[in-house]
């Protein structure tokens, strides 16, 4: 492989650690998405799509409690899912780069929640079948919530990709901007080998998504970058974009100023 | 029955037999300008009162507390949404409030001119600010215009949620670390002068109220509801723990209520006047999110149009 920007990162795990990797990648994406979509609250371009995003957030912030508490009790102790959420620094985050890119505009936010909520689709539709049955069980109860979420950012990169000339060049330029960020989604990782193929493995989704991405952006008459154009990555093993720091700073404050507090 | 009773005598009657008013229905000018008044600034209410709430969503210090507040403010949306369109049957569009919310022409309730420095604040909202809106709104439920009515049916029940949660919020830092009870009363130090404020002036300075309760939009005095909602907040402090910054607070035999201190009247008018801490940002922020989501409108549309505009094509072809 060679030296480079991930020298030194751990690539063997354990089944159990692997595990643990696993519902990580899962957890941090959601509730790292969903904080992001948050900041959204108030500030929408119309009070209908307030809510809409607002919802959205609910969404993700809830799947990632489910998942924390599923990890609480699998590290049992002291650990709760609030500790996993404010208690943990970057290195231990393990979500996808593309979700801690900044909101932007409103195309920036749409697109990037376009990327992951079309992996989140094919993701959590196959891992209904995973042969662990907590994950299967999160899945069955998320499927129909993330289906809604994809629709939802789906219609909108067609509405501002069709709508006006400016609006069809601000959406091209987020696609452009964001998409080096979004082929870390489909990196295959080391954890997937150790665990039983109903983990998904992410590189297995890679075609479906293209396709439905290739579908979305001919109906938005935009273009879509070539797809083995260079990707950044990281996110999986704990090596982030510094907009991470501020979004824990951030989220983590007060726990961290009153550590005996309970809320 | 005498023919010459004018339409003005006809609603009044209507008015007093208990009957709701509704939207085709003959109305005076004036009721239906105070209504537009009164509804859309309960809804430019609604929305301006997101924003600081909005401020903690990021910060909620467990994940079950930011999913409450989340909640919360999406039906404080929801409510925006709701009331805007009740105004809408008066003949008023949404865009035009809109505009006059941002223009300073329409108002909205002053104690969102306040900012929320503390976490405490999420629960002193909900506790109080939500608590004075229910005592309001209630009596609202009964409210002689129709559309209104049945708003604050559906509003007045999440509202109750929200100042149950609030007071939950409130609870858990009263009953936690000194720091967190430290927290808990400075907020509520705060807040509760502001709150009282929320019923509006005193009945001997408030000139539209009586014209108001003769048609039945309002039915209680702004006096009668500070009390009532006094009256019912004290020993839900007492039973926390905290104090009311109010030394002359004191239950009265008599009265079989509290008495209780002057409010800050200054204040009051220099807040809605517009000097208040947030008056500034809370407009400013709600400008600038409409400005930079034009585009993002105009795009969707002309989707639309495009769209309607397809479908002509492919039925007019078939
Ligand atoms: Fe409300
Ligand atoms: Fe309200
Ligand atoms: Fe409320």
């Amino acid at each position: 492989m060679g030296g480079g920007w991930l020298n030194g990162v751990k690539r063997d795990f354990t089944k159990e650690e692997a595990l643990e990797e696993y519902l990580f990648f899962l957890a941090d994406d959601a509730l790292i998405l969903g904080q992001q979509l948050s900041k959204w609250c108030s500030a929408g371009p119309v009070l209908e799509q307030d809510i809409a995003i607002i919802n959205t957030a609910l969404d993700h912030i809830g799947r990632a409690r489910l998942l924390y508490q599923h990890l609480a009790e699998i590290k049992g102790g002291a650990t709760t899912e609030d500790s996993l959420a404010y208690f943990r620094d970057h290195m231990d985050f393990r979500n996808a780069l593309l979700v801690e890119q900044p909101n932007g505009h409103w195309g920036d936010s749409i697109v990037r929640s376009f990327f992951i909520d079309t992996f989140n689709f094919y993701l959590y539709d196959a891992l209904r079948n995973c042969t662990y049955a907590p994950i299967a069980e999160i899945a069955e109860k998320s499927i129909k919530e993330i289906a809604y979420h994809a629709q939802w950012s789906a219609e909108w990169v067609v509405r501002l990709g069709d709508g006006t000339e400016e609006s069809h060049g601000k959406v091209q330029k987020s696609i452009d901007d964001l998409w080096m960020w979004a082929g870390e989604l489909f990196e295959s990782a080391p954890v997937f080998e150790v665990l039983d193929p109903s983990f998904v493995a992410f590189p297995t989704l890679k075609s479906a998504w293209l396709n439905k991405v290739d579908e979305v952006l001919q109906m938005a008459t935009l273009a879509r970058p070539e797809d083995d154009a260079w990707a950044q990555t990281g996110g999986r093993y704990g090596i982030h974009s510094a907009h991470l720091g501020y979004i824990l700073a951030e989220m983590q404050s007060l726990p961290r100023t009153y550590p005996d507090a309970t809320w | 029955m005498g023919t010459n009773i004018s339409l003005e005598e006809k609603f009044q009657a209507y008015v007093d037999a208990e009957n709701k008013v509704e939207p085709k229905d003959w109305m005076p000018e004036k009721y239906r300008k105070t209504l537009v008044r009164q509804i859309s600034q309960h809804a430019h209410s609604e929305i301006i009162g997101m924003q600081p709430e909005a401020n903690w969503i990021t910060r909620a210090p467990s994940l079950r507390a930011k999913l409450i507040l989340l909640a919360k403010v999406q039906d404080e949306a929801g409510h925006g949404l709701y009331l805007y369109s009740a105004a809408e049957t008066l003949g008023t569009s949404r865009d035009q409030m809109i505009a006059d919310l941002q223009s300073g022409k329409a108002k909205y309730s002053s104690i969102f001119n306040y900012p929320t420095p503390s976490w405490a604040d999420m629960g002193t909202i909900g506790w109080l600010v939500d608590g004075a809106a229910i005592q309001n709104q209630v009596m609202l439920t009964r409210t002689s215009y129709g559309p209104y009515a049945r708003a604050m049916v559906k509003i007045c029940k999440e509202e109750s949620f929200h100042q149950r949660q609030g007071y939950e919020v409130v609870m858990k830092l009263a009953q936690g670390t000194p720091e967190q009870k430290k927290m808990a009363q400075e907020s509520l130090n705060r807040w509760w002068w502001p709150s009282l404020m929320m019923f509006g002036p005193s009945d001997d300075n408030s000139p539209n109220s009586e014209q108001s309760m003769r048609w039945k939009i309002k039915r209680k005095s702004n006096d009668t509801l500070r009390q009532e909602f006094i009256d019912k907040t004290v020993p839900q402090a007492h039973y926390l723990g905290l104090t009311i910054p109010d030394p002359d607070l004191k239950w009265n035999d008599e009265r079989g209520s509290y008495d209780f201190g002057e409010i800050n009247w200054d204040e009051f008018y220099n807040v809605i006047q517009g000097n208040g801490p947030c008056n500034k940002d809370r407009i400013t922020h709600h400008v600038k999110a409409h400005e930079e989501g034009a585009w993002v409108r105009e795009a969707a549309l002309a989707y639309a149009e495009k769209e309607a505009k397809r479908k002509e094509n492919r039925t007019s072809a078939a």
